[in-house]
């Protein structure tokens, strides 16, 4: 690898030589053109290695952008990685492990990156101040879908979002300890070495993919040996701990109720593409019973006229690029600084062989140590100056201009190294609720309250010092292992120094005429907050969301306070009365794949199958979903044209021969305890203790509301025993409220249940020769004769030593029986019933047949239980008990349901005899405006029955058991179907019921 | 034609909820089994009748969560709530015990249900096997935390199931019986991602 590729790489074997791995060289690409760097690299240390300075457009002006950060607040450097279904928009190219092939292209900007076209915005910046959405785009309203958004929408925005799916796949898990340990500078290691060694359980995250945090970044020592040393030995002895788990690449990015945090960890993102069934990231819940909280902090910058331009750069940016990545981010230097941390990116400058111009201080003195040390490398200090502009274009900065006293002059220089100070990342004590405090030695916000079982150690809490970093997070993570039932013996402190850190606070440069940003990544300037104020959103909620500030993926990392305290300078207020926004978990972006997890394709939702279903497969099904189950919906036979052919065919079979349906799916609840039918007696409006042994009965269940909830037959074994089924969709809900009334309630009663849905397979056998069939199964002992098994009677049946129930129950009006058979069995019954069903000429039927029949026999469903409908108005009011009370009676008695001029259940049929109906259909009275004061009810179900040989429909029409006869109106202006119908009773077939009882 | 048991046999007549369902991990640190048909009984009752049936099975009725005993016979008795066990036994034995505790119910507050068909069981095993399980279930598998021989019902991703470590490195997951295909779909994906 020469130096012609990697211009700005420091020799090895200097003073400075950082710490990849130069063995192996990695490949890669931006913008289409060839790089390489070295393993151990980010993208953003490989390219300032490359000499490349301009990274990006910026969102608002397409401003020429470099490298701001070394680091996950990164509001600049912003790029679309990797390309086609693994395009990711907006990843920071500072957090980015550079790979062997990585391709990165920089984003938004057209038609290139050196000359972008809508740079001319900048020009027109008058037009794009804070609220221009609001201001500019106002009028015409009707402008705003078609003209003004979708020009907004290309001109600004980021990176654009692959459109193809997602082609890796994401993990969810679960993980626990007794302290959780996030971050893994100073504070957090010795906290994570504390409570380790105690025995307690901890997890250590760090999001870099190696630990050290800052320790990686400086020049300390710790025992007398480079602190990176410390690091590496710290995560041995971690890594070595049985009880320690230490993940890497893993963020931390919230905290939630009950102690659990949210954490990220990306599992495959340094690499091409993740190895087959690897997941891309992993999505961890830490249930965590202590955390100590030692994220460290941010470093940010001070506002000032140009100080956007490439090659303006945070001061511990300049200091990880050097020392870490053995990278020069520039060779002549201006350093910007409030405090004295900032003095050491000159000193690391000079060691590294850059030239330093100046170490520019606002502040009137500083220790002494400082200017010595400086005068000692060479470089000039002006103290009491500031920095006004910074020149510079697409190819970085080329000048700053210092102010002192009063006098400006003109530095020349590539790079501009701030330092406005240290943010504790307080992010986290937040996410509950907890109020960050403001600290005036710090100049900056500091944990407030802490949400229950978290401390916070190192700089996350404002202490800068290296010793006390390692000192504090070691008292923290011994006292949380302590909380735990853990104790240490107390192991000795390492050695290391607490450098000095004085700080005063300066927001922003006021003497700065050009365009000085507060928050680079959503390009909003001192000016904005100017006018914020003028126009009177001076709240820093108003402010965020007039301006826009803080309101990008980078969250207002390092432009928050900046904004907010120039905004309390203009206010007059104190930063303890103006606050801080309280951020919102995620602290970092979070892919929407990683929150899925699994939960994606056949994940989604389990399916469930019945053991009748490689059955009904085998014989050519069409599956439908019936809730999470999927049923056949019809068996269609060669050479018929459509699926109404089929039902056709499948309807005349049944009503003139025999059918058999798998009805497993219907929920199965059985009811035990010597007070089951006193209870069946609540739940129910109608009276099943008065149900003898071996019958069963139709119930109708009410919610509280008095709504009906939903039916079914309930069926009795034993004075003790009951058998309810409830439809497919409610099966569920209804288990839950059976335990419910009995557990709160009515917890006195003798009763228990237990879901059996799937200990029986069940299937409807209907059809005048339903008994024959059933004859020829259970053959010739057992006596199925309308005595022994009457209609609504229903038998515990061995079959051939298998237990069987036998149920005379119908759903389409016919003779018909429900078979249950344990569910192993299932599949053999199935195929054994077929067999002898056709041998006799039947077949067997879906879901579209039982639905044609039980709209033929006026059968109430899921069309009409749809939620708003009373008992009365499914002509089932008669069944609701007058001499006790149950669930739903009184409010069922609320005088609007007792309206006479409900809607009520009728049958329809066409006029124009062959027309289609169709169901959602509006009732009107003949003649009368289609509007809403003439609505009289509508069609809730409608078929095609081949028994009336034409369209039938149910519905729910007011008066309407007194209207039988009278033609109606079906307006249907969705599908375009205006058509007269009649009115008639809802059972179109066998009203008598002879058929059943055959 | 009639004779759906006899002719084939009944156990040829059987078909279980892992029929037709591939159960290889295709992951080294986890494989699943299918833990085959047995006897399981959901008993719903007080205490006089965890004391009858105790006493009639002489089996120490768990009291409390996670708790379980078994004998030597391969009966077991999981504790799934207040009120709420479930027995678990070979499948022969099943008349046996239907008999017995019939015999110890008789007059006492209780439920006992069938509910050997609705049950799947499978058996997750591996020196990864917390971890996978893990990546649907929310509980905490350390082995201090879920000792060998605890169970309780949780949820796995979608599907309620009855989790009973019964190895150190082995569980056995019961859901019922329609979940099945989703449980092992589910596994064999978590246990792939271990890997």
């Amino acid at each position: 690898m020469s130096d012609m590729a990697q211009p700005n790489r420091l020799p090895a074997g200097g003073a400075i030589e950082g710490r990849v791995d130069r063995n192996r060289p990695l490949a890669f690409t931006f913008d289409g053109k060839s790089y390489s760097g070295y393993a151990g690299d980010t993208l953003a240390s490989a390219l300032i290695a490359a000499g490349v300075k301009l990274i990006g457009r910026s969102f608002k002006y397409h401003r020429p952008r470099g490298i701001f950060s070394a680091g996950p607040e990164e509001p600049n450097a912003l790029i679309e990685l990797r390309g086609g279904a693994r395009r990711e928009p907006n990843t920071r190219a500072t957090t980015i492990e550079l790979y062997d092939g990585l391709e990165a292209a920089s984003q938004n900007r057209w038609p290139s990156l050196a000359f972008d076209i809508l740079a001319i915005n900048q020009i027109a910046s008058p037009l794009f101040v804070g609220g221009f959405y609001y201001k500019t785009f106002m009028w015409p309203a009707s402008f705003w879908e078609k003209v003004y958004e979708p020009l907004i929408r290309r001109a600004a925005g980021l990176g654009r979002a692959s459109e193809s799916p997602d082609p890796d796949h994401y993990e969810k898990a679960y993980a626990f300890c007794d302290v959780l340990v996030v971050g893994s500078g100073p504070a957090g290691l010795a906290a994570a070495l504390a409570a380790g060694r105690s025995g307690a359980r901890v997890i250590l995250c760090e999001d870099d993919a190696q630990l050290g945090g800052r320790l990686l970044s400086e020049r300390q020592t710790i025992d007398d040996a480079p602190a990176h040393l410390f690091a590496a030995a710290a995560g041995g002895e971690l890594r070595s701990l049985p009880n320690v788990c230490v993940m890497s690449r893993t963020q931390v990015f919230g905290a939630y109720d009950s102690e659990v945090y949210g954490a990220l960890e990306r599992v495959a993102d340094h690499v091409t593409a993740p190895a087959a069934g690897v997941p891309r990231q992993r999505f961890w819940h830490i249930a965590a019973k202590r955390c100590v909280n030692a994220m460290g902090a941010t470093e940010r910058p001070i506002v000032f006229g140009g100080n956007d331009r490439p090659g303006v750069m945070l001061a511990s940016a300049v200091r990880t690029y050097l020392n870490r990545f053995g990278v020069l981010p520039g060779r002549k230097a201006v350093v910007f600084t409030t405090n004295d941390d900032g003095w050491r990116t000159a000193a690391d400058l000079v060691a590294a062989g850059a030239q330093v111009e100046a170490v520019v201080d606002p502040r009137a003195s500083v220790d002494e140590n400082l200017t010595k040390a400086a005068a000692a490398g060479g470089v000039r200090v002006l103290l009491g100056g500031y920095i006004v502009n910074v020149t510079g274009g697409a190819r970085g900065v080329t000048s700053a201009i210092v102010s002192v006293a009063g006098k400006r002059q003109i530095l020349t220089a590539d790079l501009v190294a701030v330092s406005g100070g240290w943010n504790p990342q307080v992010a986290l004590t937040t996410h509950r609720g907890g109020k960050p405090r403001w600290s005036d030695a710090l100049s900056t916000f500091v944990p407030g309250d802490l949400p229950d079982g978290m401390t916070v150690a190192g700089a996350a809490n404002g202490d800068l010092g290296l010793a006390e970093s390692l000192r504090k997070g070691s008292e923290a993570g011994a006292a949380a292992a302590a909380a735990c039932g853990f104790s240490a013996a107390p192991a000795p402190q390492p050695r290391a120094e607490d450098e000095p850190t004085a700080v005063a606070p300066l927001w922003h440069v006021a003497e700065s005429r050009h365009k000085a940003f507060v928050d680079l990544q959503n390009d909003v300037t001192a000016d904005d907050i100017t006018l914020a104020h003028a126009e009177g959103f001076r709240s820093i909620e108003h402010l965020k969301r007039y301006t826009t500030l803080g309101m990008a993926t980078d969250q207002g990392k390092t432009s928050n306070l900046n904004g907010h305290a120039m905004m309390a300078a203009l206010t007059g207020q104190a930063m303890s009365d103006v606050g801080t926004i309280l951020s919102r978990p995620p602290h970092q972006p979070v892919a929407i794949g990683a929150f899925a997890g699994h939960h994606r394709d056949r994940h989604f939702r389990p399916t469930r199958h019945t053991a009748g279903h490689a059955w009904a497969l085998e014989n050519g099904a069409v599956m439908v979903e019936a809730g999470p189950w999927l049923r056949p919906q019809y068996f269609p036979r060669s050479g018929e044209k459509d699926w109404l052919t089929t039902v056709v065919r499948e309807v005349r079979t049944v009503r003139s021969v025999v059918g058999v349906c798998d009805v497993s799916t219907l929920g199965r609840i059985d009811i035990q305890g010597r007070d089951a039918a006193a209870f069946l007696d609540r739940v129910y409006v109608n009276t099943f203790s008065t149900l003898p042994v071996g019958k069963a009965r139709y119930g109708v269940m009410l919610r509280e509301d008095g709504f009906v909830m939903d039916d079914g037959t309930t069926s009795r074994f034993a004075e003790d025993h009951y058998v309810m089924s409830t439809t497919t969709a409610n099966a569920a809900k209804i288990m839950q409220h059976l335990e419910f009334c009995h557990q709160a309630l009515w917890p006195e009663l003798d009763v228990s249940m237990v879901s059996v849905t799937e200990q029986w397979s069940q299937y409807a056998v209907a059809g005048p020769k339903a008994r024959e069939l059933l004859m020829q199964l259970y053959g010739p002992d057992v006596d199925l004769s309308n005595d022994a098994l009457p209609y609504m009677g229903c038998r515990e049946i061995p079959l051939r030593g298998i237990p069987t129930r036998l149920f005379r129950i119908s759903f389409s009006g016919e003779l018909a029986y429900e078979l249950a058979v344990p569910a192993r069995y299932g599949a053999a019954v199935l195929e054994a019933l077929m067999a002898l069903c056709g041998a006799l000429g039947g077949c067997p039927y879906g879901t579209e047949a039982q639905s044609v029949m039980r709209i033929e026999k006026g059968h109430v469903a899921g069309n009409e239980l749809n939620g708003q409908t009373v008992a009365r108005d499914l002509g089932l009011g008669r069944m609701m008990s007058t001499k006790r009370d149950y669930i739903g009676r009184v409010m069922a008695g609320r005088p609007a349901l007792m309206a006479p001029d409900r809607p009520t259940l009728v049958g329809i049929r066409p006029v124009e005899k062959g027309r289609r109906l169709t169901a959602g259909a509006h009732i009107l009275p003949g003649g009368a405006a289609a509007v809403a004061a003439n609505d009289q009810g509508y069609v809730t179900s409608v078929a095609y029955s081949p028994t009336c040989e034409g369209w039938i429909g149910l519905a729910l029409v007011v008066n309407g058991p007194a209207r039988h006869g009278e033609r109606v109106h079906a307006f249907d202006a969705m599908r375009n179907n205006d058509q007269d119908v009649v009115i008639c009773s809802p059972v179109f077939v066998d009203p008598e019921g002879v058929r059943l009882r055959g | 034609m009639s004779d759906v048991a006899a002719s084939k046999g009944a156990e040829a007549a059987r078909r279980g909820p892992f029929a037709g369902l591939n159960l290889d991990t295709r992951a080294s640190g986890v494989t699943l089994a299918d833990a085959g048909p047995c006897a399981r009984f959901l008993l719903r009752g007080g205490g006089a009748a965890a004391l009858a049936v105790g006493m009639a099975l002489h089996l120490d009725m768990p009291r409390e969560a996670y708790g379980c005993a078994t004998d030597d016979a391969g009966r077991a008795m999981l504790w799934l709530g207040p009120d709420e066990w479930m027995l678990v036994a070979p499948e022969d034995d099943a008349a046996a015990l239907t008999q017995k505790l019939d015999a110890a119910l008789n007059d006492l507050a209780h439920a006992l249900t069938d509910i050997s068909h609705r049950n799947a069981g499978l058996i997750v095993r591996g020196p990864q096997v917390a971890d996978a399980i893990n990546a649907g279930c929310p509980l905490d598998l350390d082995i201090k935390a879920f000792p060998v021989g605890a169970c309780t019902r949780t949820l796995l991703a979608k599907a309620e199931i009855v989790l009973w470590r019964i190895e150190a490195d082995a569980f056995r997951i019961e859901t019922t019986r329609s979940f099945a295909p989703y449980v092992v779909a589910l596994l064999q994906q978590a246990a792939r991602d271990q890997d």
